[in-house]
Formats: C-alpha cells, sequence, structure tokens
C-alpha cells in the first residue's frame, strides 16, 4: 500500500471520527449531568437529518439546512426532554432504557408516517463538492475535509462552553453534585432540559452533515448510535475529551482495519477469501478495541476513577 | 357475562373467522429500517396480485423481520406454529433466507422465494418445497460479468457486502467475467461510509467498478463515489439501481449499466398491465422487487386453481408448472425449482423528471443457475 492511500485512509479516518464525536460528546454530556442513558439520541441524529432535507428540498439552501437541522434536533431534544425524560432522572438505569427504547420507536414511526419509507434526497452545497489536492498529492473530497473542520470548531466550542463559561461551570458542578447546585440556587431542571437540548443539536448536526454524503432515511440514527455507545465507553462516560479521543480512535481503527486486515490476509491465502475474512475481522476490531481499553482501564481512559 | 363465558365467545368467533380462509400465506419482509424500500414493494407488488384476484378464501399475513434474522426466524415460528400457514414468502435478505427456509421447509411447508436465492439453496440444499421466482443470486451479477466481457474491461474493481448474497455477486460476476481484477472487496452489510473504498479504487489503477450495494448501501455509495473525482465506468446488478435509488441519487446514476432479468420497458403484456397498475394504486414507479412479488402472488394464484397445498404433491406440480403470464415473459423451473429465464443489461435513464431504467441488450439467454447439477432433484 502506498504511502498516499495510507494517508488518504487517515484523513477518512479521522473524518469518520470527528463525525462520530459529535454524537457521542451529546451522549456522554447527557450521561455526565444528568445520569440518564439515552438510546433515542439516534433518533435526534435522524430528525437532523430529516429536517435539512425537507428545507434542503424546500428552499435549494444548505445553509438554512443546516440551520433547520439543528433547530429541530434541539426543539425535539428540549420537548422530550420535558414530556419524558424529566420523570425518568429518579429511576434506574432500566426504566430509562426502557423508555427511551419506546422513544426511538415512535419517533421512527413518526418519521415514517410523515416523510413516507423511501429515502430522501439530499446533496451537499455546490461550492463543497469535488476534491482538492492536498500536498503530498492526496487527492481529497473538499466536503469531506469541510467535515473535519466543522468537528474540531465543535470541538474547541465545547471545551470552551466547558471550561470558560458559567453555563459550564454550572455542567461541571452538576456532574459532581446535583443537590449541592440545587441547594446553591441554580434551576437544575432548567439546566437538564439546556444541556440535553445542546445534546440533540449535535446529534442534528451530524445527522444533516452526514446525511448529504449517505442516505437520509428512517432508522439510519441506529447504527451510528451503537458506535457512539462504544465511543463513551473507550473515552470514559461522561468526560467530553475521553469522547473526542474515543471517536478518534474508533474512526481510525474502523477505517483502517477495514483496509489493513484484507491486505494482511492476502498474505497467507487468495485474494476472495482474504477479503471475506479480513472484512469479518475488520468488523469486530473496534469491539476488540474496546475490549482491550477496559482491561487496562475499566473505567474508561479519561472516566472518574472510582 | 362471566369471563369464562367471554373466552368461550371469543374462541368461537375465532375458529369462525379462521374457518373463512381456507388457505393462509405468511409474508415476511422488511418494512423498517435501512432496507425498508425493498421490503414494501415486495408487499406493494404481491398485495396488488392478490387483490386484483380478489379471492376471499386466500389469507396473507404480513410481518416485518427489520432485516434481522433472528426475529425473522422468530416470525416463521409464529407463523408456522400459531397462525398455521401453509406458506411462507417475501424474505429480501439471504441471510435471513438461510435462518428461516431450511427449517420452514424441514416441517413441510411451502416457501416461494420473492428476491433471496442463496447458492446454498439452489445446490445441495435445494428441496422440493422451496421455489425461487426472482432468480439465483448469481444471475444479475453474471449479467453484468458477461457485459464487462464484451465490453472489453480488463481491469474492474469489484465490491459487494460480506453476507451470503453478497459472495454469491462476486462469484457470479467473476464466472462470466473470467479475466484479471484491478480488487475484490467485502463491505459491511449496512455500511453507510465508502470513503475507504473508494481510495482503494482511486489508487487501484482499475478501468470499471462493478458494485453490488442494495437499498441505502447504494445510495451512500453512489452519492459518495460522484463527488470523490474518480471518474470509472460503473456497472452492477439492478439492486444498485432500482426506483428508490435512483431518485436519491439523482444525476450521479446517469448511464450506469446494470444486469436484470426485468425491467418496466419490457414489452408483454403482462408487464403493461403490472406497471400501470401499480402506477395507479401507489403513484410511484414499481421496482424489479415489486415485480418479484407480483410474479410470486400470480404463480401462487395459479397452483391454487388447480390444487390446495394440503395435497402437497398436487400443489407442488401446479407451481412447477408456472402456468401464469410472468412480467418477464417466458418464464419456467429448471429441476432446482429456480427459474430459466432471459437477463438483460439496462441503463439508467430521466424520463421526464423521474430516473429509471432501459433495456439495452440481452446479456444471457435461458439462463438457469450454476449450481444446478449440485442439486439432487431431478
Amino acid at each position: 500500500m502506498s504511502p498516499i492511500l495510507l494517508a488518504e485512509q487517515v484523513l477518512n479516518g479521522l473524518q469518520s471520527g470527528v463525525m462520530l464525536f459529535l454524537m457521542a460528546a451529546g451522549l456522554t454530556l447527557i450521561f455526565g449531568v444528568m445520569g440518564l442513558i439515552n438510546l433515542a439520541h439516534g433518533s435526534l441524529y435522524m430528525i437532523g437529518a430529516f429536517a435539512a432535507a425537507a428545507v434542503a428540498g424546500a428552499t435549494g439552501s444548505f445553509a438554512l439546512a443546516l440551520v433547520a437541522a439543528l433547530a429541530a434536533a434541539a426543539a425535539a431534544g428540549a420537548l422530550i426532554e420535558l414530556l419524558v425524560i424529566r420523570r425518568l432522572y429518579a429511576r434506574d438505569h432500566l426504566d430509562q432504557v426502557l423508555a427511551t427504547f419506546a422513544l426511538i420507536l415512535i419517533l421512527s414511526e413518526g418519521t415514517r408516517w410523515l416523510f413516507g419509507s423511501f429515502p430522501l434526497y439530499l446533496n451537499m452545497p455546490a461550492g463543497l463538492s469535488g476534491t482538492v489536492t492536498l500536498p503530498g498529492g492526496i487527492v481529497y473530497p473538499v466536503y469531506r475535509l469541510a467535515l473535519i473542520a466543522v468537528g474540531i470548531a465543535v470541538a474547541l466550542g465545547l471545551w470552551w462552553l466547558n471550561a470558560r463559561t458559567r453555563l459550564g461551570i454550572r455542567i461541571r458542578a452538576g456532574e459532581n453534585d446535583r443537590e449541592m447546585i440545587a441547594a446553591l440556587g441554580v434551576d437544575i431542571s432548567k439546566l437538564y432540559t439546556l444541556v440535553f437540548a445542546i445534546g440533540a443539536a449535535l446529534a442534528g448536526l451530524a445527522g444533516a452533515l452526514v446525511g448529504a454524503i449517505q442516505s437520509v432515511q428512517v432508522g439510519m440514527g441506529e447504527p451510528v448510535l451503537i458506535l457512539a455507545f462504544v465511543v463513551i465507553v473507550i473515552g470514559g462516560i461522561g468526560s467530553i475529551k475521553g469522547a473526542l479521543i474515543g471517536a478518534l480512535l474508533v474512526g481510525l481503527t474502523d477505517t483502517l482495519g477495514g483496509v489493513l486486515l484484507p491486505e494482511l490476509f492476502k498474505l497467507f491465502t487468495d485474494p476472495a477469501t482474504a477479503a471475506a475474512t479480513g472484512s469479518a475481522f475488520a468488523s469486530m476490531a473496534i469491539y476488540v478495541l474496546m475490549a482491550g481499553v477496559l482491561i487496562w482501564r475499566p473505567t474508561g481512559l479519561f472516566g472518574a476513577r472510582t | 357475562m362471566s369471563m369464562k363465558t367471554l373466552l368461550a365467545a371469543a374462541s368461537l368467533v375465532a375458529m369462525a373467522a379462521s374457518a373463512q380462509a381456507e388457505v393462509k400465506i405468511g409474508m415476511i419482509t422488511t418494512l423498517s429500517g435501512g432496507g425498508a424500500s425493498l421490503g414494501i414493494d415486495t408487499r406493494d407488488g404481491f398485495m396488488l396480485a392478490m387483490e386484483a384476484a380478489g379471492r376471499d378464501d386466500v389469507e396473507v399475513i404480513i410481518e416485518d423481520d427489520q432485516r434481522k434474522p433472528d426475529v425473522a426466524v422468530q416470525l416463521a415460528d409464529k407463523m408456522i406454529q400459531s397462525e398455521k400457514v401453509d406458506i411462507l414468502t417475501g424474505i429480501v435478505w439471504s441471510n435471513l433466507a438461510m435462518a428461516v427456509v431450511p427449517a420452514a421447509t424441514a416441517q413441510g411447508k411451502f416457501y416461494l422465494s420473492t428476491n433471496a436465492a442463496p447458492a446454498q439453496l439452489a445446490g445441495r440444499g435445494c428441496n422440493p418445497n422451496y421455489f425461487s421466482v426472482s432468480y439465483q443470486n448469481d444471475n444479475l451479477h453474471e449479467a453484468a460479468g458477461a457485459y464487462a466481457k464484451s465490453e472489453g474491461y480488463t481491469n474492474p474493481f469489484i465490491m459487494a457486502p460480506n453476507y451470503p448474497a453478497g459472495q454469491d455477486s462476486l462469484n457470479g460476476f467473476k464466472r462470466f467475467y473470467g479475466g484479471e481484477l484491478a480488487g475484490e472487496v467485502y463491505t459491511k452489510l449496512g455500511q453507510t461510509d465508502y470513503a475507504a473504498e473508494i481510495a482503494q479504487i482511486r489508487a487501484s489503477g482499475a478501468d470499471s467498478i462493478f458494485f453490488f450495494l442494495p437499498g441505502g448501501m447504494g445510495i451512500s455509495f453512489l452519492k459518495q463515489y460522484a463527488d470523490s473525482g474518480v471518474d470509472l465506468p460503473v456497472m452492477g446488478p439492478a439492486f444498485s439501481f432500482d426506483q428508490a435509488i435512483l431518485q436519491a441519487v439523482g444525476e450521479a446514476a446517469m448511464g450506469v449499466k446494470n444486469g436484470s432479468n426485468w425491467s418496466k420497458d419490457l414489452d408483454n403484456a403482462a408487464n403493461a398491465a403490472f406497471v400501470s397498475g401499480f402506477e395507479e394504486k401507489y403513484d410511484r414507479l414499481p421496482s424489479l422487487y415489486a415485480a418479484y412479488g407480483y410474479d410470486t402472488a400470480n404463480l401462487l394464484l395459479s397452483a391454487l386453481d388447480v390444487a390446495e397445498p394440503s395435497d402437497a404433491e398436487a400443489f407442488r406440480a401446479a407451481l412447477k408448472a408456472a402456468e401464469f403470464d410472468s412480467v418477464r415473459g417466458e418464464f419456467s423451473f429448471d429441476t432446482n425449482q429456480h427459474p430459466i429465464q432471459d437477463i438483460y443489461i439496462r441503463e439508467v435513464i430521466k424520463e421526464g423528471e423521474v430516473y429509471t431504467n432501459k433495456i439495452v441488450a440481452t446479456a444471457i439467454e435461458d439462463r438457469s443457475s450454476a449450481y444446478v447439477d449440485e442439486c439432487s432433484m431431478n
């Protein structure tokens, strides 16, 4: 394999990693602050993609589509928190899993009812289509570079929000001791709604951005949700830094595993068998990574030590 | 009314209801998730023929397998044991078919495939109660392989998901192409990001691309490929370019060649009636999945006119005779109960505002399947 191809695959891994980060950041934020396992996070990703596809179809503007995705997912998130999630904080995780799983079914069927079962058309903006030649002769799609940039910008924004703002202080305080900050006069229920809406908006943004290069359809969020759970387990539950590192690790392992393992098997067997076996092993790679990290650090890379 | 009498009354009603329908058909297909458009087309095509026949002695029970083998197995068990269906049908995905079909036929039920037809069930695993109405999995890929050879491609890059039909796909392509390959890659079933594969294609020096990616997978790949700057001729089986995929991909699929045993412009009376009936009822163009569903229902109805499924011997003979007007024109079963039919090459075109396919050539005439000699039924 040539160095150029390898570099391109590393970029692909980074790109899939930063998009995973958008999903995982919201998931880990919600779990860290509220102690809630939100299985419906994948549905918020889907809502973002559908809102973007609908608005892009009606107006032809990708920027408006992104705004719509953020707004729709944040609104759906806030609504879900007010109507359903709020009743679950005091319950154990099994009840939360049950209720949020029900939300997946309701939101999926609702979307199917509104938009139908056939995939929608959402295309990237013309200005970001096509490819660019990077130093070293790597030909790479502009849109994917833009995705990497957006992911890094969001990571920086979240760091700033968390470390430099009053809201960030409250979020961190909420993670440590929710009774105490309520006693200090912070309206904890408003804080929870806000955090949930931010997490939802990030998922919606990821859905809209990825929807432009994939297919916008009911059920698109669940495979990503599973990966996002792997990410936050690797990164340490509740840690945004952990979500970033975990997402990049998972993105790189998944992409490079899929490319390198079949190559590796080609050394031992014929190409057809190598392709089949290699791809079978590649789909296990991220779970092997997760198991390895958990053996080394049972609470994840940046999880709170207990 | 006491609980006991209520229950007795309810069971009487249930008995009366079940006495009405003499034949029960269980349809297990994918109605949710990334593969939903395939199952919905299968169901709609099947029901179009059923409703046109207007027989009130036939009941169809439809359930969603969510593209999960374990769900499909549970549904099949439920349909066989508590609903007491006579015939099963509808499965889209070959990994689900492998989980359901051998067990169902072993219990004496008939299974008519509207789509999935893995190599294993066409060869050594063939069964007198199993009929594939659609094709044998390799067929449409074989047509693409024959096309690649006739076009003089010498270095195609080939790609399919890693599941039984994906392996059949690449085997089928290679069987009729028979030359050198620039690369051979298996992707994950349900994969949505193909950046890594596109980078491999770019680096491989291929002169053409063959890919089998049905449903949402095909949409994702084609959109990403169109934006990658790689500009090689693309071909595949019809599954990679069905009606739902074409509408979601748009311009990017124009001119692509694909192997199919059905197309909406096939010139026969049954097909014309099917296409116009489907458009009228559902307000969209049918895909090949709908065509297979429609043919399966009509085959079933033609056999029911002759014999009851309870008389397995006679019903099997009636199915095997295939006395129905297929939308594919000439249609008969080979000894392994898979079709013998012509396979065509189609090209993606635009009709008004709608992207669709038209036939440009016949790739293989009277094609049966590669595994027919391994089947012990004669």
